[in-house]
């Protein structure tokens, strides 16, 4: 029996855990931050490399790598900005640990801007969430009021400001470029890169985009070491992370899972299996972006290297599941309307891929399914991979082929001939 | 001319940024929970004087963001998901019932001022489907009888 593995989420499910700067730090908050700032920078993105950490925001970077693309001696600031959009439908994990202990990342956070040399961090937070945004700016002002964030954290010498910053509704803005773009005060359109935020990124400075489960993640990696950390998962898969269960199962929930756990027990032991006693039909695995899995797919360990092996994603860790009711062109062409709202329109094959994905899906549902159709969709979804400006193109073909390659028999059921509407 | 709360807002956030333009956003939303929910001209104006940009940077802002309005919503705004995992555990049914509820469409705002509801994409509450934002809270695992119950302790504090 599959049960959650506790580090990110150890006082979150104490019942008694008090989110308080007070309350965190007699869980033995600031431990973590008071050890690194006795370091040197270079040694804590060492500790991070050794930890193996991946990002948890979407493509699992090694986060530590990341960290030393940072331009350095160009006599601009630094920037850390913690990305908290989390906008990927089926993604509700950040918000747990902004809610229930803002503590526990806000010590990440000034970790993370330590070591990069990072003066004024900034979490930019999906508008959305108004409860998180408040979550958050009353524990920073606990920390300006204890004296701890400002001109001399705990008497280092460090100088550190953070900002929670508002975004405003547009899923495109949690691409890290994007989300710079948005940060300045401007349309959230991604970059051409080169350059890297690394290089240029907030105001043209050298800047770190990051999750914000990937910064809750340095307190135990600091206090606990690098080893202890890599011991909850298989080799190059480090750490636990946070499952965000949502879908046809009878418990949906934000679980804290090592990544030696199977999509098989997430389902049947934390999530108490399908409603109604139903049988399984598929799963979306890791955001309504990654490759949906069939029923007979899901005994692999839910971790990156896991779900690569399959032709899946783990991206954001959120984790779709449906019933065998379901109707999957329906799914495909909801999931397929979202990211037709959400293009930038910047780049023609994802503006122009996803509204005509959209407009053939439609035309199944309506009873006006062909051979040649589904063919074309295939084709559309074919012309919009790699061949944009950022992942989002990548992000509206992979349901796509996915969904035609895994279910055909349901989209023949919309062919004219045989659909229920035109018999 | 904002209110002196807004403006002390204001005046906050600004500090917070090297370059002026960076707060945008962050008034943009200041500016509009001062008017009643929705941005004017004449707001759009001071709100570029205040960041040091054209009211045309504004206006094109404005247009890419969904949370920023141009048309005045209702005093209550309720706003249903029917993204995936909402859809998947009767997000679409939710927002059809509270439709009728309310007798007007998404997009639209009742006679009297006190309702309008928006369709939304995924407002990351999945795992605790269907989910609605009325202004700024969450309502999570909401059934149509709790969507009514909801509307009808929303019309009496109206
Ligand atoms: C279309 C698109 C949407 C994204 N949305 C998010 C998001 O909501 N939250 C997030 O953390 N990362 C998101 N990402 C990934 C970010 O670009 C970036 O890789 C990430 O924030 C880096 O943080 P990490 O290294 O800690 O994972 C998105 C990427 C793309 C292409
Ligand atoms: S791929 Fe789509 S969202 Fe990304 S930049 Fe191009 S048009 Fe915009
Ligand atoms: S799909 Fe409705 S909250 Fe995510």
């Amino acid at each position: 029996m599959l049960e959650e593995t506790l580090v990110l989420f150890r006082n979150i499910r104490n019942p008694n855990y008090d989110k308080s700067l007070k309350g965190y730090l007699a869980s033995g908050g600031h431990k973590a931050l008071k050890q690194a700032l006795g370091m040197k920078p270079d040694e804590i993105v060492q500790v991070v490399k050794d930890s193996g950490l991946r990002g948890r925001g979407g493509a699992g970077f090694p986060t530590g790598m990341k960290w030393s693309f940072m331009a350095k001696g160009t006599g601009k600031p630094s920037y850390l900005v913690c990305n908290a959009d989390e906008s990927e439908p089926g993604t509700c994990k950040d918000r747990e640990l902004m809610l229930k202990d803002p503590q526990q990342f806000l010590e990440g956070m000034m970790i993370g801007c330590f070591a990069i040399g990072c003066n004024h961090g900034y979490i930019y937070v999906r508008g959305e969430y108004w409860p998180s945004i408040k979550s958050l700016n009353a524990a920073i002002d606990e920390l300006y009021e204890a004296g701890i964030l400002g001109d001399n954290v705990y008497g280092s010498g460090f100088k550190l400001d953070l900002t929670v910053h508002t975004g405003a509704g547009a899923y495109i803005c949690g691409e890290e470029s994007a989300l710079l773009d948005s940060l300045e005060g401007k349309r959230g359109h991604p970059r051409v890169k080169p350059p890297f935020p690394a290089v240029s990124g907030f105001n043209g400075c050298p800047t770190t985009v990051n999750n914000v489960e990937t910064l809750a993640c340095l307190p135990y990696i600091l206090t606990e070491g690098p080893e202890a950390f890599k011991a909850h998962g298989p080799e190059n898969n480090a750490g636990t992370h946070l499952v965000s269960l949502s879908g046809h199962v009878n418990r949906p929930g934000v679980y804290e899972i090592s990544m030696h756990a199977s999509i098989r027990e997430i389902i049947y032991d934390l999530g108490g299996g399908i409603r109604g006693g139903k049988a399984l039909k598929g799963v979306i695995p890791g955001g309504s972006s990654s490759p949906v899995i069939r029923a007979d797919e899901i005994d692999v360990n839910y971790s990156f290297d896991g779900l690569s092996k399959i032709g899946s994603m783990m991206g954001s860790s959120a984790m779709m599941v449906f019933d065998e009711d379901t109707d999957v062109v329906q799914l495909l062409h909801r999931i397929t309307r979202f990211y037709n709202h959400e293009s930038c329109g910047q780049c023609t094959p994802c503006r122009e891929g996803t509204h005509w994905a959209r407009q053939i899906l439609r035309d199944f549902l309506s009873g006006n399914g062909s051979d040649r159709k589904l063919k074309r969709l295939h084709r559309v979804g074919q012309n919009m991979s790699g061949t944009t400006v950022c992942a989002l193109g990548d992000a509206a073909a992979f349901p796509i082929m996915s969904f035609v390659s895994k279910f055909p028999e349901e989209f023949k059921n919309y062919f004219e001939s045989t659909s229920p509407i035109a018999a | 001319m904002f209110s002196p709360d807004i403006q002390k807002q204001i005046d906050h956030v600004l500090s917070r940024y090297p370059i002026r333009r960076n707060a945008l956003l962050p008034i943009l939303h200041l500016a509009q929970k001062d008017n009643e929910g929705y941005l004017t001209q004449e707001v759009i104006n001071e709100v570029a004087a205040l960041c040091e940009v054209t009211p045309t940077h504004v206006e094109g802002v404005i247009t890419f963001y969904t949370m920023f309005k141009l048309k005045k919503p209702g005093k209550y705004h309720v706003q249903v998901c029917t993204c995936v995992p909402c859809c998947l555990v009767g997000g679409t049914e939710l927002l059809e019932h509270t439709e009728e509820r309310l007798g007007i469409h998404a997009g639209y705002t009742t006679d009297d001022g006190v309702f309008s509801i928006e369709e939304m994409e995924c407002i990351g509450a999945c795992s605790y489907a269907p989910a609605v934002i009325v202004n700024e809270d969450y309502h999570e695992q909401v059934t149509p009888e709790k969507m009514d119950q909801l509307i009808e302790q929303l019309r009496t504090q109206a």
